[in-house]
């Protein structure tokens, strides 16, 4: 049998959970739980049957545009081990097929917010998308060791669609919550991309380990560290956050900075810092949200 | 040789039912997303607009 019947043969295998996975599940999950969040802190509030059919339109847009960089970036999943095993490169979801399911719920997702909350929120929406799937995936990823700085816009808007589902604006609160996202993704990715550099190396993505080197790499965790902690001490000045979130984030941000500074007085050799301080990032991001949420749960309830 | 590809057209039937059937369910969902939000986004006033 050659491999193109094998392929053939595996393509009508594929069930609904492998097109589920073109989603990104897991990045889906955190635009979620953020967007939910920017919903909560925002103030006044929106029917909760419309809050709850907004949160999808965000996890569907968000998935789409997870479907979209999979269609795009199918060459160089199928050399990184961290993601041979998504559904083109496994050979379970034809790539033209991705794209299109992408393209469609892409479209769904922002009409549906549209429909469910206002068109400041949709047109952020559709924004995210196109940030991510044009600017990031598209232009910087495989041009500039900058790529997941800029590119973490995209990441970061969540909270911003969220809190402009509910008021109707974006005003400097979201933009805060937005900031703190796009200055926790490079020591975030770049943790990462310090034990995996074997991988972008080999498809030729520049990430920034494999451009300008271990050592600066690790100078650039620490710093954005630094600046991301009193980032998340920003919230602080408004009246979205309190006592409570005071003490969560300040907390977090001195673990955070701890394992960066762990990372930065590592060898190359050694990835164990850079890996506990990938784990603890996702840790500290979804700590951090979770504090403002608390924080307006007590101010409503107390 | 002769017999796999009996076998996987049998698996390739039942999974094209389940795709089809994840289409439709996915389509009854949007169906009533779309009802119920434009029910709450007309709210209780729709019957006293004057035009």
């Amino acid at each position: 049998m050659t491999d193109n019947a094998a392929k053939s043969d595996s393509y009508a295998l594929a069930g609904p959970e492998d097109f589920f996975d073109l989603l990104k599940p897991r990045v889906m999950s955190l635009v979620v739980f953020t967007a939910f969040v920017g919903m909560v802190a925002a103030p006044g509030g929106i029917h909760p049957l419309l809050g709850l059919v907004s949160i999808l339109a965000i996890a569907v847009g968000a998935g789409a545009s997870g479907a979209l960089n999979m269609w795009w970036d199918a060459d160089i999943d199928a050399v990184m081990s961290r993601t041979a095993n998504r559904p083109i490169p496994a050979g379970k979801v034809r790539r033209g097929d991705a794209g299109a399911f992408g393209g469609f719920l892409s479209a769904l997702s922002v009409v549906l917010l549209a429909l469910s909350s206002n068109y400041l929120a949709a047109g952020l929406l559709a924004f995210t998308i196109f940030f991510y799937v044009v600017i990031y995936s598209m232009i910087l990823k495989r041009a500039t060791p900058q790529n997941i700085v800029i590119g973490g816009a995209a990441g970061a808007f969540p909270p911003v669609i969220g809190w402009a589902a509910v008021t109707g604006n974006a005003p400097l609160e979201a933009w805060i919550l937005f900031a703190i996202i796009f200055l926790w993704t490079p020591p975030h990715f770049w943790a990462l991309a310090l034990y995996k550099q074997g991988d972008y190396e080999r498809v030729g993505v520049p990430m920034m380990p494999n451009v300008k080197g271990d050592a600066a790499t690790r100078q650039q965790i620490l710093a954005y560290s630094i600046i991301l902690f009193f980032a998340g001490l920003a919230p602080l000045a408004t009246n979205i956050a309190g006592v409570i979130y005071g003490i969560a984030a300040t907390g977090l941000g001195a673990g955070f900075l701890w394992f960066a500074y762990k990372v930065y007085q590592g060898t190359p050799e050694d990835h164990g810092p850079a890996k506990k301080l990938f784990g603890f990032s996702i840790f500290y991001l979804f700590g951090v949200f979770l504090a403002l949420l608390i924080e307006k749960a007590v101010k409503y309830y107390v | 040789m002769s017999e796999e590809p009996e076998i996987s057209g049998a698996e390739a039937i039942k999974k094209k039912k389940q795709r089809n059937l994840a289409i439709a369910l996915s389509l009854a969902a949007f169906i009533l997303v779309v009802f119920l939000v434009t029910i709450l986004r007309l709210g209780g006033s729709v019957a006293d607009r004057s035009f």
